[in-house]
């Protein structure tokens, strides 16, 4: 998997008890190589989105796909095209803030990045951040400076552009 | 409606999957089931003496059959010592249902009970999730019939395997109105048999060009009961026709185009002309490690065809030139048909004097015969004394590897073996349930003292249950296996294979009331084979054999097939 790029691939699964578990349970398995996994629910009230980033070759990410249709509980999966996709991550970020004048240093740079200050103490601040997984590391590298007391990132949730959804069985 | 308890739906709903027997042994956690199976005229309970040998029964009883065999345990132990049955039969794409028993999912004062540590509460959900090819724990007793049916649905269609039913002890004692039908619930779960045409349609040009085809035959020839239709082919196209050990007895390997096993330990002539040949057609395979060795060599001459139902075997272990996904006797069939249009037999072929010649060469049977009491010898003759349709199993290790070189399959589910897990103890049990299944046919396990030891406890199973099978016990007094390997590749350095002469098997045999013979002669152990088939009692017959008998020719490991090494 050395040579592997980031892949995106959204499973379509049964809203069940145990779901996670077993698509878990397969990347371990299989020796797969997971970056971030994401859980949540989607437009139909008894099915979920797991949106599963790997760092894989083509060969292991075939695998990977075929491997999750084969799960029974999977009812629809897809490799997203990564020129024809959005993909977002949250980040709520808590910094340290010892003077004033580094808090409007902060919040000129969130700013910048479209963030917002949801929390302030008088030796903090939490930032919340949204967007691709590299403005958000770009962020952080700015905040290390500060010190960043506490850090929480989503991992990645994805759809791919335009009309198409992923396919599912009836 | 009138209410009934979960175990009587449970029970029912076997029935109306034509379930006639369970494999199982019981405990307190799925009690509610068993009373519902006191005086139940159409199920047959078959206790075993060990949860495992369960689980091996009814696999024994679906490869033979064809049919989905059930097992049923308790909870915790119970369930546990199911699961390296269940793991035998996910490898080897064996259709069982394991029914385990549970802790309530609620106490009697409404507290959930799973998940607090209950006495003999153990998660086999959990445990057997990377398994079994599906697993339901239903919540209420109304779930039951439904997920009956779309057990036994999963279990047997496509590549099959064994599904899990963990039932939660409140569940099974409950009394709810309950519907039958014969809906499925398994949205996610799809299976493709109809071959995609176009690539069928390449496959065929690919086979009608080639100089040297050959064809691979796996396990699911045999799942899907393909055989004339692999065999119909091999003779249009005059390919022979090598087998993965799973699909051992997909021709019948007296057929002038069968050329015996591939593998570590298989038949040199078929690692030899899959080496050779131009077109590779594999049918039903998942290209073990054990099967092709080292992949860099594997047939590294041929244009490479896969046809397997599953689609995630395309591709994971070998890169094939022309992927078929779908079933293994609706693809020959159409693959012969499209053939069948286009091309003329030829029997004159270069390839087909060189398959002969090969054949004749390097298969072990066409070499010396000793008149020793030697395995080579005792499988040869003991082909001759059972007729066709007579099942044979074996166990793990050196048993199963001579049985794979020397003893000659001739129907298919007449030979089954632990392939994938490669489980010591596997054969007498499977054994024991191929013979509750065809009780009219004569069912022999090929062993080892190492093997049989480890599930001897079937014995009283067999002898209460009145199911006679043979056991022959290759008994070396050691883990022959592992000491060949020790001998060839650890420098004889041997470590914990010596097993000693104990027990001793006739006493043993005769202890649990089936009938023992020590056999020293060849024409001692033809007696008694034939005193053994034809007995109501099982017959265990030990065979000493020197203990420094190598299966050979072997590849080594690391190397492809065309390097095996040893005289044969």
């Amino acid at each position: 998997m050395e040579n592997g790029k980031t892949r995106v691939v959204s499973a379509i699964v049964e809203n069940k008890p145990g779901v996670l578990h077993s698509v878990s349970n397969l990347f371990r398995r299989r020796n797969f190589n997971i970056e971030s996994i994401t859980v949540g629910p989607t437009e139909s009230k008894d099915l979920s989105r797991i949106t599963i980033t790997v760092n894989a070759d083509e060969k292991t990410l075939d695998q990977v796909v075929k491997q999750l249709d084969k799960l029974v509980d999977v009812v629809g999966v897809a490799e997203f095209d990564p020129e024809a996709i959005v993909t977002r991550e949250l980040a709520l970020v808590k910094i340290s803030v010892p003077t004033t004048k580094e808090r409007s240093d902060i919040i000129s740079c969130v700013h910048v990045f479209r963030g917002r200050v949801v929390d302030v103490s008088p030796e903090s601040l939490m930032v919340e951040i949204t967007g691709t997984s590299d403005k958000i590391d770009a962020f952080l590298n700015l905040m290390k400076t500060f010190g960043i007391i506490e850090l929480a990132r989503t991992g990645i949730t994805a759809l791919s552009r335009g009309a198409r959804a992923v396919e599912v069985g009836e | 409606m009138t209410k009934i308890s979960g175990a009587k739906a449970l029970i029912e709903a076997l029935e109306r999957q034509k379930v006639t027997t369970i494999f199982g042994i019981l405990g307190g956690a799925i009690l509610p089931v068993y009373d519902e199976l006191c005086g139940n005229k159409n199920i047959r309970h078959i206790l075993a003496r060990h949860e495992q040998g369960a689980a091996h029964a009814a696999e024994g009883y679906a490869r033979a059959s064809g049919k989905p065999g059930v097992c049923m345990a308790t909870s915790g132990p119970g369930a546990t010592n199911l699961v390296t049955g269940i793991a035998n039969a996910y490898m080897d794409s064996s259709p069982i249902i394991a029914l385990t028993g549970q802790v309530p999912s609620k106490g009697i004062n409404s507290t959930y009970m799973i998940g607090r540590d209950a006495f003999q509460e153990a998660d086999i959900i959990g445990i057997t999730t990377p398994i079994t090819k599906y697993n339901f724990q239903p919540r209420s007793v109304a779930e039951v019939p439904t997920m009956v049916n779309t057990a036994f649905y999963i279990a047997t269609t496509g590549r099959p395997g064994p599904v899990l039913i963990d039932l939660p002890k409140n569940v099974q004692a409950d009394k709810a109105e309950v519907e039958f039908n014969n809906r499925i619930d398994a949205r996610g779960y799809n299976v493709v048999c109809e071959p995609d045409l176009a690539q069928v349609s390449i496959a065929v040009d690919l086979l009608m060009k080639a100089q040297q085809p050959l064809i691979l035959a796996g396990g699911g020839i045999i799942t899907s009961n393909a055989s004339d239709e692999l065999v119909k082919t091999a003779e249009l196209l005059m390919a022979p026709v090598a087998t993965t050990f799973m699909g051992k007895g997909a021709i019948p390997e007296i057929h002038p185009l069968s050329v015996g096993t591939i593998g570590m330990h298989g038949n040199p002539a078929a690692n030899r002309l899959i080496s050779e040949a131009d077109v590779l057609f594999a049918v039903g395979t998942r290209f073990s490690d054990r099967a092709t060795a080292n992949i860099d060599t594997f047939a590294a001459e041929a244009k490479k065809i896969h046809v397997d139902v599953d689609p995630a075997e395309i591709g994971k272990n070998i890169d094939v030139d022309v992927p078929i996904v779908g079933d293994a006797k609706i693809t020959l069939a159409t693959v012969h048909a499209a053939l069948a249009k286009k091309l003329q037999k030829n029997t004159d072929s270069q390839w087909a004097k060189r398959v002969k010649e090969v054949r004749e060469k390097l298969s072990p049977l066409q070499r010396d015969i000793p008149k020793d009491i030697v395995p080579k010898t005792l499988l040869f003759e003991l082909r001759k004394l059972l007729p066709a349709s007579a099942i044979v199993t074996t166990e793990v290790g050196q048993n199963q590897m001579w049985s794979a070189l020397y003893y000659k399959a001739l129907q298919p589910r007449t030979f089954i073996s632990s392939g994938g897990l490669g489980t010591m103890g596997f054969g007498f049990p499977a054994a024991l349930g191929a013979k509750v299944a065809c009780p009219e046919r004569q069912v022999v396990d090929i062993a080892g003292d190492g093997s049989f030891i480890m599930t001897e406890q079937e014995l009283a199973s067999s002898v209460m249950e009145n199911i006679p099978v043979t056991v022959i016990v290759l008994n070396n007094s050691v883990l022959g296996m592992v000491a060949q390997w020790q001998r060839l590749l650890y420098g004889k350095r041997y470590m914990a294979v010596h097993l000693g002469k104990t027990p001793d098997f006739v006493k043993l045999a005769e202890a649990y009331g089936a009938q023992g013979f020590r056999v020293g002669s060849i024409p001692e152990f033809q007696k008694a084979i034939k005193t053994g088939i034809k007995s109501k009692v099982t017959t265990v017959i030990d065979v000493p054999i020197g203990s420094e008998e190598d299966v050979v020719p072997f590849v080594p490991p690391g190397c492809g097939l065309p390097q095996q090494r040893g005289d044969y």
